[in-house]
């Protein structure tokens, strides 16, 4: 199918998405690497009568270390985050995001704002505890990533608001573990650890409705427990539902496996 | 909108209506039909092109995004009076049989090919993930990139002959025949 009519505004800056955001009362959205939002156009799932493409603002797509984190602009094509090195563990996640031709494309900010429950990225985020930062009418903000999701395919971002840059603690052991159907393909589930300051945290994504922390595996660790008493602590603190691919016990099983082989690659037993 | 860019070396200038994909405006406007829509949501890779170089759906490209850019169809890839040892290739392996995925499979081979020059089949068939086929089962399309990356590395003399050659030899996944002894002694 082809996408509703739509006007097209190619803005210069940022300020010029906000004002066009702001102008458009709801009806706006932003065009950044289109990987997930032009399929929604093309379906008619949406139909905004305004597309800001971000793309040809410059400075938006850098990666750069800072301190302990990594700062990734916000039109980081997923390509570019799975050559970097400043963050083994987000070049990971990222080779693992659909195709060649997707990466090429698709960006860190919009997977982000996407917000869908079996992206790769928002995992990571909740994994390492980024912070967002966003623009919007009235200057920027920040917010930890955890707050960020509110439910699939939903952020607390408002209407008129932007992501600009993600800032990802750099973890000093970290491990990634996926099941997908295929390569490729949107993620079963998503298991990510990472040590931040000496602390071990582990986030899951498509076993829920957002990524979630497994809080419960995270003290089993704390409390000097091993990593296989962790994975089915992991397994038993979610409440997975049921779909075409995979029943709830299915995932559970699939939960505890990705946590143990995450956490091997991190190197805790 | 008024978009200029360039596709198989050659400026165009077009009137675009935004909501155009890019692959409609190459197929519509630019009269480049090599560029097949299957999906038209960005599952099937059909539609890929390379955009600057790197391989986009066309389909999830809107044909306003590609001004000031420069892009390759399979319309881009034969030279005058020789085919692209990927095109070659993919005749002589039987790399297709209804020809609706080729030209996505052929732009994405080349990238593979431009990146990794010796590719192992399991990474051609991961670089290829992207791409459906419905017909061949991928085992012909994978034979054909591999034989193709064999003869772009050796040069590009005699393309024709090299790659007419590969297909001599028996595929990798196919075993030889056991030959039984003539009957009677």
């Amino acid at each position: 199918m082809k996408c509703a009519p739509f006007d097209y505004v190619r803005a210069a800056s940022v300020d010029e998405v906000i004002r066009t955001l702001v102008g458009a009362n709801g009806e706006g959205k932003i065009l950044a690497g289109g990987q997930s939002l032009v399929p929604v156009l093309a379906l008619r799932m949406a139909r905004p009568s305004v597309l800001v493409d971000i793309n040809r603002i410059p400075g938006l797509g850098t990666v750069t270390r800072d301190g302990s984190d990594v700062q990734v602009g916000t039109l980081t094509r997923h390509s570019v985050l799975a050559e970097q090195i400043h963050h083994p563990l987000l070049a990971e996640a990222a080779r693992w995001i659909g195709h060649t031709a997707i990466r090429s494309r698709g960006t860190a900010g919009g997977s982000i704002a996407h917000a869908d429950p079996s992206a790769e990225l928002p995992v990571v985020a909740v994994g390492t505890g980024a912070t967002v930062t966003m623009a919007g009418p009235g200057g920027t903000r920040s917010l930890p990533a955890g707050e960020l999701f509110v439910s699939a395919l939903t952020t607390s971002l408002a209407e008129d608001e932007m992501i600009t840059s993600v800032r990802f603690p750099v973890p000093s052991r970290w491990g990634f573990a996926e099941f997908a159907r295929r390569h490729g393909d949107f993620a079963l589930v998503i298991a990510v650890v990472a040590e931040i300051e000496d602390s071990v945290r582990i986030a899951l994504g498509g076993v829920g409705a957002i990524p979630v922390r497994a809080a419960a595996a995270e003290q089993v660790l704390a409390n000097g427990g091993t990593a296989r008493e962790a994975a089915a602590a992991a397994s038993n603190e979610i409440s997975p539902t049921a779909d075409l691919h995979g029943s709830a016990p299915f995932r559970r099983a699939m939960a505890a496996e990705m946590v143990r082989r995450a956490l091997a690659q991190a190197g805790v037993n | 909108m008024d978009v200029t860019f360039s596709v198989n070396g050659e400026r165009v200038r077009v009137d675009v209506e935004p909501r155009h994909t890019l692959a409609d405006v190459l197929r519509e406007q630019c009269g480049l039909t090599g560029t097949h829509l299957g999906c038209e949501h960005g599952v099937c890779g059909a539609c890929t092109v390379l955009v600057d170089g790197q391989p986009a759906r066309a389909c999830l490209m809107f044909g306003v995004q590609a001004d000031g850019s420069s892009v390759v169809t399979v319309e881009g890839l034969a030279g005058d009076d020789e085919l692209h040892p990927l095109q070659e290739a993919f005749v002589v392996h039987h790399g297709l049989q209804c020809g609706f995925c080729t030209p996505g499979m052929l732009i994405s081979a080349m990238h593979l090919l431009d990146t990794d020059p010796e590719p192992t089949r399991e990474k051609i068939r991961e670089q290829m993930s992207g791409n459906i086929c419905r017909c061949t089962g991928y085992i012909g399309i994978v034979d054909a990139i591999a034989a193709a990356a064999d003869v772009m590395r050796s040069g590009d003399t005699g393309v024709s002959d090299r790659v007419s050659a590969r297909a001599q030899e028996t595929p990798s996944h196919i075993e030889e025949p056991k030959r039984s002894p003539p009957p009677g002694g």
